[in-house]
């Protein structure tokens, strides 16, 4: 033993390197937000940002529960239709006459319930989670379908309380209820991804699945865990949802997933799965609310100018991702 | 060596798979302190063995005690949750968490539920510390070197009170340095009291570091031995055996005039040939109509020359010089252009197209090398198809079922068939005749040697020394990794030359005569 300490083998790189596509993000968000600012006048109104809040907290929700989907390197094409889902049986079961506590429950049931149905497929028959959520995301929409062909309406007591209470500052700002509710959520969903066992696993399962279950980790129920967890999530959207719209449509929330994936990506988790943060979610979901405001505000342009830059800022996060992904290497 | 009690024992271990007997009646003891080295070529039952002990298989017969008492483990959970743990080949860790996070994943100190990150970090340096390992413990494991990562892999192994540690060929993907750091934390565990069981194909770092051997042949217990008492030369006798002489359909053949062959330009000529982690730099030239041998063991660099000469992997510098012209042989097109055929060890994995008929797989290789827009006539496939089951004698002879049907024999013909139809200069063979039946064995040797006298060389690579002696005009002996020496195949050469060059390296100034 005469060799002494070893240092030889020194981390090569100081920077944290995983978190440079939360900071990118982070940095094209101040931009963007800059740009806001300088172009117009009204955009340094702080009810700007929380409008971003208000309009995008069910998606925000949503992606939270896609983030530990993707850390798992596991995609689920459901969520859109579970959403619409959760929003149709909600104002169907009001329309019905239920009681809000009951229909809340029930509503918040389905969703995990189908999330859970389809993390057992994916794990127990080893079938790809993407045909698999593309299965479930088909069965959902046709669900709203079932129960009614056109829009319900919600005149429920506790529903129009929720989707019309401000709480704001004395200056006059406010944000929805739906805003706090997707705060508790992010929160949880942060603690949970970096102190708990279940979390953890959810890394350890996105970087090598097969070291993971070597390293007696239970793979199994961390990946139904998983989809069982997007599948709250998106009912819970479903619910904040509806009281912002106040209404079930069997056609709402169609193509959602993809925004969700995108604001997930955006926001610096890597697709293959075990890197990436539920901050980097929040700042992604607020890019594309970003972007979708400054349209807005211009008044010129045309709303699939939001599409056509989500879509190039998409590509250049998966290069970035790629870039840093092959020098990791 | 210690004199004390074995702390594991194995007695009597027999495993069978349908239709192979994996072990039979193998021991192996286990002393506290000591390394332990299991030795075999492939398919000796190593792996099976290391399966048995950690549960992942059941025992067919014999028993396995731990401490004096029987155990049974029920896969590498329990075994490790007993004190015997295992490291293997590939780091079995996630790259893209901590170091701390990888050694204690899975059992982190918690308070109500929450994991104590500072006290995970604290621990993972203590552990850390006493591997003498000086790592940032919050850098994610894939910053740091393969090495690095093997020790992260056996410090975790270790936290758990192993009693036993099994590492499965760590040392595979290594270079020196890096084996020297793992032997320097072996070392240390031996000091420890712990018992090492492992597992390599390189003699000499057995020799470095192993206090006591086992050597496994065929599923069957050789022995086991001091390795103070053991020279290198038996061991690889051990490990090889006595080639049995039952391939009576071979002439005398190959032992021609070598010079004549060597008059000519050759046909390929390589210097300085090499690539890092792979094979060390060689040289080596081949002549039209030469029958070149490579004998090694296993993992000695064998396959790896051969993929550096096909352009299967990129040389890291050298030279090449084909027909006498300075060329190059950078990927498999570049080396099908020159007339280069390969016929790969792996036929199942990077040869057969299991689900295409014998036809088709034939073809393959021709319809490459004239580009998909040009397809092969039908007329002209059937010809040159039914050539070749002729010549090569391929059971059943109807060229239109699938390859799948065929017996390993048969289809390692195809796959000579497919190189044969694109007319190669040069073609190489990587272990032929493994696993396939002593008929068909013999009919690939003869047709290797009527190639060669119609001018076609060969670089024919096996692990059986009386094999490559009867086929080769000249054997090229590959040796953890580099080829230590070039011998012609004139009378003085025989097995136990061939064998002790393996086992010694001795040099090409002193062997090549």
């Amino acid at each position: 033993m005469t060799t002494g300490s070893l240092t030889a083998g020194r981390a090569r790189f100081r920077l944290p390197r995983r978190q440079i596509p939360v900071l990118a993000t982070l940095a094209l968000l101040l931009v963007m937000y800059g740009i806001g600012v300088s172009q117009y006048t009204a955009f340094s109104n702080v009810q700007v940002i929380f409008n971003v809040f208000i309009d995008n907290s069910f998606l925000l929700v949503v992606a939270v529960g896609m983030t530990f989907v993707i850390l798992t390197g596991g995609i689920d094409l459901s969520v859109g239709s579970v959403v619409a889902m959760t929003a149709m049986v909600s104002a169907w079961l009001l329309q019905e006459g239920l009681p809000a506590a009951l229909v809340l429950v029930i509503a918040l049931l389905i969703g995990p319930t189908l999330g859970l149905l389809m993390g057992c497929a994916i794990h127990f028959f080893e079938i790809q989670p993407f045909i698999v959520t593309l299965a479930g995301m088909f069965f959902a929409r046709g669900m709203c379908t079932f129960i009614s062909g056109s829009s319900i309406p919600i005149t429920d007591g506790f529903w129009t309380r929720m989707s019309q209470e401000r709480i704001g500052d004395p200056r006059g700002n406010f944000v929805s209820v739906s805003v706090l509710i997707a705060f508790v959520v992010v929160a949880v969903a942060a603690y949970t991804l970096a102190y708990t066992r279940l979390g953890r696993n959810v890394y350890a399962i996105g970087g090598n699945s097969q070291s993971a279950l070597l390293m007696g980790l239970p793979v199994g129920r961390t990946r139904i865990a998983v989809y069982t967890i997007s599948g709250l999530c998106s009912a819970i959207g479903g619910i904040l949802l509806s009281f912002y719209t106040l209404s079930g449509a069997p056609l709402i929330a169609v193509g959602m997933e993809l925004d969700v994936i995108a604001a997930v990506v955006i926001g610096g988790t890597v697709l293959t799965g075990g890197s990436g943060y539920v901050f980097g979610t929040v700042l992604g979901v607020l890019v594309l609310g970003v972007i979708q405001t400054l349209i807005t505000f211009d008044g010129s342009l045309n709303s699939w100018w939001t599409k056509i830059v989500i879509g190039g800022l998409l590509f250049a996060f998966i290069l970035l991702q790629r870039l840093i992904g092959i020098r990791y290497k | 060596m210690t004199d004390s009690r074995p702390v594991l024992t194995m007695t009597g271990i027999s495993k069978s798979f349908p239709g192979v007997r994996a072990l039979h009646n193998v021991n192996v003891r286990l002393f506290p302190g000591e390394v332990h080295a299991l030795m075999g070529e492939n398919g000796a039952g190593k792996s099976t063995l290391i399966k048995v002990l950690t549960g992942v298989y059941d025992t067919d017969e014999g028993t396995i005690t731990l401490d004096g008492e029987s155990v049974s483990f029920s896969g590498p959970m329990q075994a490790t949750a007993a004190g015997v743990s295992t490291v293997f080949q590939e780091v079995n860790l996630c790259t893209n968490l901590s170091v701390a996070e990888n050694i204690f994943i899975g059992r982190e100190p918690r308070l109500l539920g929450a994991v104590r990150w500072g006290e995970v970090r604290r621990r993972a340096r203590a552990l850390l510390a006493r591997l003498d390992l000086d790592l940032d413990v919050s850098a994610p494991l894939g910053s740091y070197s393969l090495a690095i990562q093997q020790m992260v892999a056996i410090a975790r192994a270790i936290d758990i009170k192993a009693r036993v540690l099994i590492l499965d060929e760590p040392t595979s993907s290594l270079d020196a340095g890096e084996v020297a750091q793992l032997f320097r934390i072996m070392r240390q565990l031996r000091g420890e009291g712990i018992a090492i069981l492992f597992v390599t194909h390189f003699l000499d770092q057995v020799y470095e570091i192993a206090d006591r051997i086992t050597v496994l042949r065929n599923g069957g217990l050789v022995g086991e031995y001091l390795t103070a008492e053991l020279p290198q030369l038996s061991l690889v006798e051990k490990m090889i055996g006595k080639e049995l002489d039952v391939l009576e359909g071979i002439e005398e053949h190959s032992r021609r005039d070598l010079t004549a062959l060597e008059e000519g330009t050759p046909l390929v000529a390589v210097s300085n040939f090499g690539r890092a982690g792979a094979v060390e730099p060689f040289s080596l030239t081949i002549h039209a109509g030469e029958v070149v041998g490579l004998a090694g063991l296993l993992g000695s660099g064998r396959t790896e020359v051969a993929r550096l000469l096909f352009g299967a992997d990129r040389p890291d510098g050298g030279q090449v010089v084909v027909d006498g012209t300075a060329s190059s042989l950078r990927t498999p097109a570049q080396a099908i252009d020159h007339g280069v055929g390969f016929c790969s060890e792996n036929r199942r994995a990077e040869g057969i197209v299991a689900d295409l008929s014998v036809r088709e797989n034939m073809i393959l290789a021709m319809q490459a090398a004239r580009g998909w827009l040009r397809p092969i006539p039908r007329r002209r496939q059937d010809e040159l198809v039914d050539r070749y089951v002729k010549a090569l004698n391929i059971r059943p002879a109807d060229p239109e079922v699938p390859v799948r049907n065929l017996s390993g024999g048969n289809q390692q013909k195809v796959l000579l068939a497919r190189w044969l139809i694109t007319e190669p200069r040069l073609l190489i063979l990587d272990e032929p005749t493994r696993g396939i039946d002593i008929g068909a064995k013999t009919e690939i040797q003869k047709l290797v040697t009527q190639l060669s006298d119609g001018g076609m060389a060969v670089l024919f690579i096996s692990a059986e020394l009386e094999e490559v002696l009867r086929l080769s005009h000249k054997v090229a002996v590959m040796r953890d990794r580099q080829m230590v020496a070039q011998l012609a195949n004139d009378d003085s050469l025989d097995a136990d030359r061939i064998m002790q060059t393996i086992a010694t390296g001795s040099h090409r100034e002193e062997a090549d005569r």
